[in-house]
């Protein structure tokens, strides 16, 4: 993917690193504000998305990230399919929340039980599906040629 | 239930149809009715809000179709006197098909509760006891990934199935580019 112009890469690389952030954190507070990781996950992709807009890439690189992301989105869906069976092992039933983690004190960060590991999951799953989807729409001239 | 299977068959044999006929235009239609038989599916098990969004997505999806046949083939449409045996067989099962949604339609829509009756009384117990059950701040995290944690986890198995759908096709693509030229 060829680059664009000096104007927007440096407001690129100014935003790209905030989206990041601003994505994590609505992942990671997604059991305490609105959110969580479908967004969180989305504002991820954005980000990625703009930078490799922005800056452009050769080949090797759009290949591995193509790779990267396209395990990462199998990973998160690994991790959220046995935290969900981890509730039917520990617990009871499929997606037992409490008891499997410790639940913590409502309000903080560290609580919840599996919610937010489950954001977690969902946000990197999000974004790395996204990512992927982007790659082969964008750059499937460089990523998929054998 | 006998509606219900009558439906399933008519599904069954325009989905044959969509996949087999050489006539794109002949396909779209094809498509079409196996999502209004969705939609009718949809009313007949009591899920009209369902209904509604696969009627609008069927409408747009059938038009979206047609445009696109309509500007990329050529097809013949010159009148030659009267009704064409096809335009008057498509009308009078555009007819029947939508007598026959209006006729259920009704009948769901006297049978839809009012407003707010009977209460929701899931809706109550999540609100009150979500957060010390589930420890979550946030009542919706709660819900959609403790209470219906379930469903959550068919909406991830959707963006999976899009996403291996989107890299298999331009895989097809792009091999057939890199092959061909």
């Amino acid at each position: 993917m060829p680059g664009m112009s000096l104007i927007v890469r440096v407001i690129t690389g100014l935003m790209s690193g905030l989206l990041l952030l601003y994505g994590g954190y609505i992942t990671l507070h997604g059991h305490l504000t609105p959110g969580g990781g479908f967004a969180g996950g989305v504002l991820i992709a954005a980000a990625l998305m703009a930078v490799s807009l922005a800056f452009g890439s050769v080949e090797q690189v759009e290949k591995r990230r193509y790779v990267l992301s396209s395990v990462l989105e199998s990973f998160g869906g690994l991790w959220f399919l046995i935290l969900a069976l981890a509730g039917y092992f520990v617990g009871e039933f499929f997606f037992r929340n409490a008891g499997v983690f410790f639940l913590g004190r409502p309000l903080e960060l560290v609580s919840g039980g599996i919610i937010p590991l489950a954001n977690i999951a969902i946000g990197i799953k999000v974004g790395a599906g996204l990512f992927a989807i982007f790659l082969a729409l964008g750059a499937s001239r460089f990523v998929m040629k054998e | 239930m006998v509606e219900l299977y009558l439906l399933l068959g008519v599904m069954l044999a325009a989905a044959l149809v969509a996949s087999e006929t050489k006539n794109l235009l002949a396909a779209a239609v094809a498509l079409g009715m196996v999502g209004f038989s969705v939609a009718i599916i949809f009313i007949l098990v009591q899920a009209p809000d369902l209904a509604i969004v696969q009627i609008v997505v069927e409408i747009l999806t059938v038009v979206f179709f047609t445009a696109v046949i309509l500007r990329t083939t050529e097809i013949d449409t010159t009148v030659t006197g009267g009704l064409k045996m096809e335009t008057s067989m498509f009308i009078a099962a555009f007819l029947a098909f939508g007598g026959l949604f209006l006729s259920l339609i009704i009948g769901v829509l006297r049978e839809l509760p009012q407003f707010g009756e009977p209460l929701m009384r899931v809706a109550q117990e999540y609100v009150q006891f979500g957060l010390e059950r589930t420890g979550a701040a946030n009542v919706v995290a709660a819900i959609i990934l403790d209470f219906r944690g379930y469903d959550t986890l068919g909406e991830a198995t959707v963006l999976f199935t899009a996403v291996v759908g989107v890299l298999t096709v331009m895989r097809m693509v792009s091999k057939k580019k890199s092959g061909g030229v």
